[in-house]
């Protein structure tokens, strides 16, 4: 089964451990600064939206890497960066339509979310569900859950 | 290890700018934070300085577990001598400032001297700047916050600030960080102001790594959250209804300070309740609270996210508020509403959101205007004086108009923010001041609580819940039940609350954990973090001796044991309703046995085989 991360904004406090657990698994420090999952504060609709690469079935990174740096990993679908091979150019950070690839000014690679290899840190980390690590067939089943309720409710 | 170990201090007289060791033989004995940065006031400020001087010093600084993944580890705390008080004063903020400081490499900020005019302090990791501020100068916290992000052009730098009302002398003014967090009480932004400093805006992205052992780390931390999330009051209550959770508890028990303490009860608690907040108004079909919010790694989650009615009359044509922000907490709700007899919940959250926007203590604001409306009420002060304006209790316009008043120091706004003490001897009736020290109470009555009779008047900061928190056995059960209508016992209890929440202060950590967490789960996440080895003993060692280091200074800034008293009507007049109909606070019984397990003299001077014991001399 590929699983898939799964994002509730509604159920994000803004408490940035997801962050903490990504810089931690990728540069061994807790660094929201270095995180690829990252909390966006609304402060004037008082939410807050985790927001991540979705690991595209057909990415515009991998297309777009000159070089073939960018790669699928069978097992867990997420789109991978070789280090060894990005020259750091840039041009998948402008074709990615969401923004969730970055280049680093320290490795002057870029860098991504690559799901931590089928055990994703952010999710473990999040103490409220709203990222969760879930069947990527599956991922509306809570929403189908609930209107299917809703349907039910309103047969009575 | 865990500390950066870095010291940025700053001299605004002279506009430069030095980096300095952590001085870690401190550190070992004072943990960080409140700990730490009383140990350096007082080594490095003359007790008896004049606390609006450029001689007073203001310490920003954060604990060993401040921005690592501990749960609610993002706290900073802020060290002076208050101007409130003038006994030393610490306040200790959430939100995300003091995990950036970290992040950005310090340990702490030392401010010293006062600059010839307005600046602020820009940190991105080691570069450092102290800028102009005229331009900022003048303006709220909120516009101020505003101006910093556009001129940095970098959504994520955090910014702790002052507002009008510290530019304006308000004794009671915050340093407010992330828009809606204060470090907020005993006037530490009122010192920030006198030494001409605006803001403290900063970015770090070196991150938080120098732990000293990783995995055994996030294996303790991981544990101390299976606790938090286990526990109903940190898993279900505080998420749900944030500390407003109190307000109906501490309504029935009869210990909810109502009309400057004359009451006990509230009739309107339940309208301004954490559970009110959730119920969807007529008006707009809309709930006052919108959502909760976590501070810096924190899996807890209490913070309130409020927006008012737009129909509300207190916002009606300001688009300016008709967003969500910073909403009421229960000390808030408290001072803002039983204390005032207000039941109106927008209201309310509209002097929040203004405490907010121009950095003021609600918990003080909403204490002085209560002592000021039974001033009124009995004919002390006149409409003349208030401009026109019906100071009555349960007046919600008045509270309206005051707050905007206080906010930026105008008309009778300035004389409340003197505070309860000085207002009250100005306008002729001292004993209407709800006040230790001259801090003003917050909401536990101590004559339905009376542990909490004895923490309020032993707490060096002034009145304060934070300082020694009984009510948490007394009324809640944790970690066991003691009645709060007895003495017996409560000194050992306010002993043994202090010296913990001491050690708590000063470690990254909430003090909001302990409802889950006792000192044996904090103790594993400091030990696999810090140097050396951190055990609840040594915790609790920790926390008694920064009482008693806090104690000296006090001491030697010209306070003493008579200090450690109460107003006359708690201690006289007896609670009129409820459980604890008939009682005063007795701290006359619990005061010399508190004295005697503190191994103080009968004066309330530490000994000095206690000051030995401790390595205080």
């Amino acid at each position: 089964m590929q699983k898939s991360l799964h994002l509730d904004a509604y159920k994000c406090t803004g408490c940035l451990q997801c962050e903490m657990a990504c810089s931690y698994e990728k540069e061994g420090a807790f660094n929201p600064a270095k995180s690829r999952i990252k909390v966006f504060t609304f402060h004037d609709l008082g939410r807050f939206s985790p927001y991540t690469c979705t690991q595209c079935a057909e990415a515009w990174c991998l297309h777009a890497c000159p070089v073939e740096a960018i790669t699928t990993n069978v097992a867990t679908g997420a789109k991978e960066v070789n280090e060894t091979l990005c020259v750091g150019c840039k041009v998948c950070t402008i074709s990615c339509p969401f923004g969730t690839i970055n280049y680093n000014t320290e490795t002057h690679k870029v860098d991504k979310c690559d799901l931590c290899g089928g055990d994703p840190a952010c999710a473990k980390a999040c103490p409220t569900e709203a990222i969760v690590y879930i069947d990527a067939e599956q991922t509306g089943y809570d929403k189908m859950q609930k209107y299917a309720q809703l349907n039910l409710t309103q047969g009575e | 290890m865990a500390w950066t170990e870095k010291v940025l201090r700053v001299n605004l007289t002279a506009r430069t700018t030095f980096v300095e060791p952590l001085n870690m033989e401190w550190a070992n004995q004072y943990l960080g934070q409140r700990g730490l940065g009383s140990k350096y006031l007082s080594e490095e400020i003359d007790p008896k300085v004049e606390p609006l001087s450029p001689e007073n010093k203001l310490i920003m600084i954060t604990g060993p577990l401040t921005g690592t993944m501990a749960a609610t580890g993002g706290r900073y705390s802020i060290v002076t001598k208050s101007p409130l008080t003038s006994a030393i004063a610490c306040s200790n903020s959430g939100g995300f400032i003091g995990a950036e400081i970290k992040n950005a490499g310090w340990d702490m900020i030392i401010f010293e001297g006062k600059a010839d005019s307005p600046v602020y302090l820009y940190i991105e990791n080691d570069d450092v700047k102290i800028l102009p501020a005229d331009d900022l100068w003048g303006n709220s916290v909120w516009k101020t916050d505003e101006m910093l992000h556009q001129k940095h052009q970098d959504p994520l730098l955090r910014v702790a600030c002052i507002g009008r009302s510290a530019e304006q002398q308000c004794l009671y003014a915050s340093v407010i960080n992330d828009l809606h967090r204060a470090a907020g009480r005993s006037g530490v932004g009122t010192v920030m102001a006198s030494k001409n400093l605006k803001a403290v805006a900063v970015r770090g992205t070196k991150g938080v790594g120098n732990i000293k052992d990783f995995p055994r780390f996030l294996n303790a931390t991981n544990q101390a959250k299976q606790v938090l999330a286990g526990d109903s009051i940190t898993h279900e209550g505080l998420p749900t209804y944030g500390t407003q959770v109190l307000m109906n508890v501490i309504n029935e028990i009869g210990a909810m300070p109502t009309r400057n303490m004359r009451d006990v009860q509230f009739d309107g608690a339940e309208r301004i309740s954490g559970e009110a907040m959730h119920q969807i108004r007529a008006s707009d079909n809309k709930a006052n609270l919108t959502t909760n919010a976590a501070c810096f790694g924190c899996t807890i989650a209490c913070g309130r996210i409020s927006t008012i009615d737009k129909g509300h009359f207190s916002i009606q044509n300001k688009p300016e508020y008709w967003h969500a922000s910073g909403g009421l907490e229960y000390e808030a709700a408290w001072a803002l509403g039983s204390d005032l007899g207000i039941d109106d919940l927008d209201a309310l959250t509209y002097a929040n959101f203004i405490c907010n926007e121009d950095g003021f203590d609600p918990i003080s604001f909403g204490s002085t205007l209560a002592a000021a409306m039974e001033m009124y009420e009995q004919g002390l002060i006149s409409k003349a004086q208030t401009g026109g304006i019906e100071l009555n209790f349960g007046n919600a316009e008045a509270l309206v108009k005051m707050v905007e008043l206080t906010a930026k120091g105008e008309g009778f706004g300035k004389e409340l923010g003197l505070g309860s003490k000085r207002l009250c001897e100005k306008y002729g009736n001292p004993d209407l001041s709800m006040t230790v020290k001259g801090q003003e109470f917050p909401a536990y009555d101590p004559r339905g609580i009376q542990g909490m009779g004895l923490t309020y008047a032993t707490s060096n900061r002034g009145a304060c819940h934070l300082r020694g928190y009984t009510v948490s056995s007394e009324v809640l059960g944790v970690p066991e039940k003691t009645d709060p209508l007895t003495t017996e016992g409560k000194p050992e209890l306010a002993k043994a609350f202090q010296d913990a929440t001491a050690a708590i202060d000063s470690s990254g950590l909430c003090v909001f954990t302990t409802f889950a967490w006792t000192l044996d789960d904090i103790a594993p996440q400091l030990d696999a973090a810090c140097q050396g080895d951190w055990t609840a003993e040594k915790l609790l060692e920790v926390g008694e001796r920064i009482w008693n280091l806090e104690r000296q200074f006090n001491l030697d800034a010209g306070l003493t044991g008579k200090d450690d008293n109460l107003p006359k009507r708690l201690l006289k007049e007896a609670a009129k309703t409820g459980p604890a109909k008939g009682k005063v606070n007795e701290l006359g019984k619990m005061l010399p046995e508190y004295y005697q397990l503190r191994g103080w003299t009968a004066d309330g001077v530490p000994k000095q085989e206690t000051l030995q014991r401790l390595g205080l001399v």
